[in-house]
């Protein structure tokens, strides 16, 4: 992918995971205020399409986030060329979206 | 009685060390004008840049006290606070001796950058009118000051951390071509720019801005780059 493509997935990523951050947060809080217990919570979440969307595409956002961001840093940090480091960016990007869909899966299914 | 500076400067190439001098204080007397009373009294073998020492060439940059600096216009007062002198080669370029680096890749990446005027017109042509007060020239204007010292380039974390990133100075440039509407290479240049080692590497930490000794500010340079080189692509322009 060539770099302002690099630049705008992850730019886009950002602004999308920073109203996503916040509402995640807020819901810990709100979950935890009333001393909501984990069936509790499962019985909300599953079935729910909103919340599958809402933490589907926080882990898209995140993992592609990730991706490029640790790309660069491991080019600028290292000694790593940099195919070497979109590799290693890019292996942890996709660990990060399988293990983060899985756990989508878990508890909307 | 007279009273002196304690001066260290760096000997050598890549690897050199610091050697130490007692200059006599002067008043007024500038960075350049030290460097100038070791190689002319105490040690004749010293190599240094300069040529115009009056800020207008950007040949004696020079790393004084940990800080990139033009020397010919750094008052010593203003960066001893009355302790000690140290004077290197600027940072991120190979040394060749002394005080002198290797300015090739620094220049090169000017190139690089397609910073360079593509004539639309010929000879024959009549001088296009520019208005000085459109958004456009303003945006130019703000940005040619640049004399090619290097001490935005020496100054910054980026090229420090990635060898292909074409530093602030480059960048600077294509801007001001970018607003320039004689110019007839704004999509070539912005592809050039796009490139792994653009203007997308910028991390803004803005130390550009904070040591050019024109006042310039790279870093809102780069940032219209950005700007422009994402606009070009959603329309099309860019692939």
């Amino acid at each position: 992918m060539s770099a302002l493509r690099l630049y705008m997935v992850q730019r886009i990523s950002a602004a999308i995971m920073a109203p996503l951050v916040f509402l995640h947060l807020g819901l810990i809080l709100y979950a935890v205020q009333g001393g909501l217990s984990a069936g509790e919570i499962l019985s909300r979440t599953q079935g729910s399409i909103f919340w599958a969307f809402i933490y589907g595409l926080f882990v898209l956002s995140a993992a592609a986030h990730v991706s490029i961001g640790l790309a660069n840093i491991l080019q600028e940090w290292t000694p790593l060329k940099r195919p070497a480091a979109a590799g290693l960016g890019h292996t942890f990007g996709l660990v990060l979206l399988i293990l983060g869909l899985r756990a989508v899966y878990a508890v909307v299914f | 009685m007279t009273t002196t500076h304690k001066v260290s400067i760096w000997r050598g190439g890549a690897e050199g060390a610091y050697a130490h001098y007692d200059v006599p204080a002067r008043e007024s007397q500038t960075v350049l004008d030290v460097v100038t009373y070791v190689q002319r009294y105490l040690d004749p073998t010293l190599t240094y840049r300069f040529a115009c020492r009056v800020g207008m060439c950007g040949s004696c940059a020079m790393t004084v006290n940990g800080v990139p600096r033009w020397t010919c216009r750094t008052h010593v007062s203003k960066v001893t606070g009355g302790g000690e002198l140290q004077i290197g080669p600027l940072a991120n370029m190979p040394v060749i001796k002394d005080l002198a680096c290797d300015m090739t890749e620094f220049l090169e990446k000017w190139q690089k950058a397609q910073s360079r005027f593509v004539p639309t017109k010929t000879r024959k042509d009549p001088m296009e009118p520019i208005k000085p007060d459109t958004p456009q020239r303003v945006a130019a204007n703000a940005g040619i000051e640049c004399i090619n010292c290097g001490v935005c380039y020496a100054a910054c974390d980026t090229v420090r951390w990635n060898q292909d990133y074409l530093g602030p100075a480059a960048l600077n440039r294509a801007w001001t071509l970018a607003n320039d509407v004689r110019d007839g290479g704004q999509i070539p240049r912005l592809k050039a720019i796009s490139d792994h080692g653009g203007c997308h590497a910028c991390h803004s930490h803005q130390s550009c801005e904070a040591h050019c000794p024109n006042q310039l500010n790279p870093a809102a340079s780069i940032a219209g780059l950005k700007r422009l080189s994402v606009s070009a692509y959603l329309k099309g322009d860019l692939k």
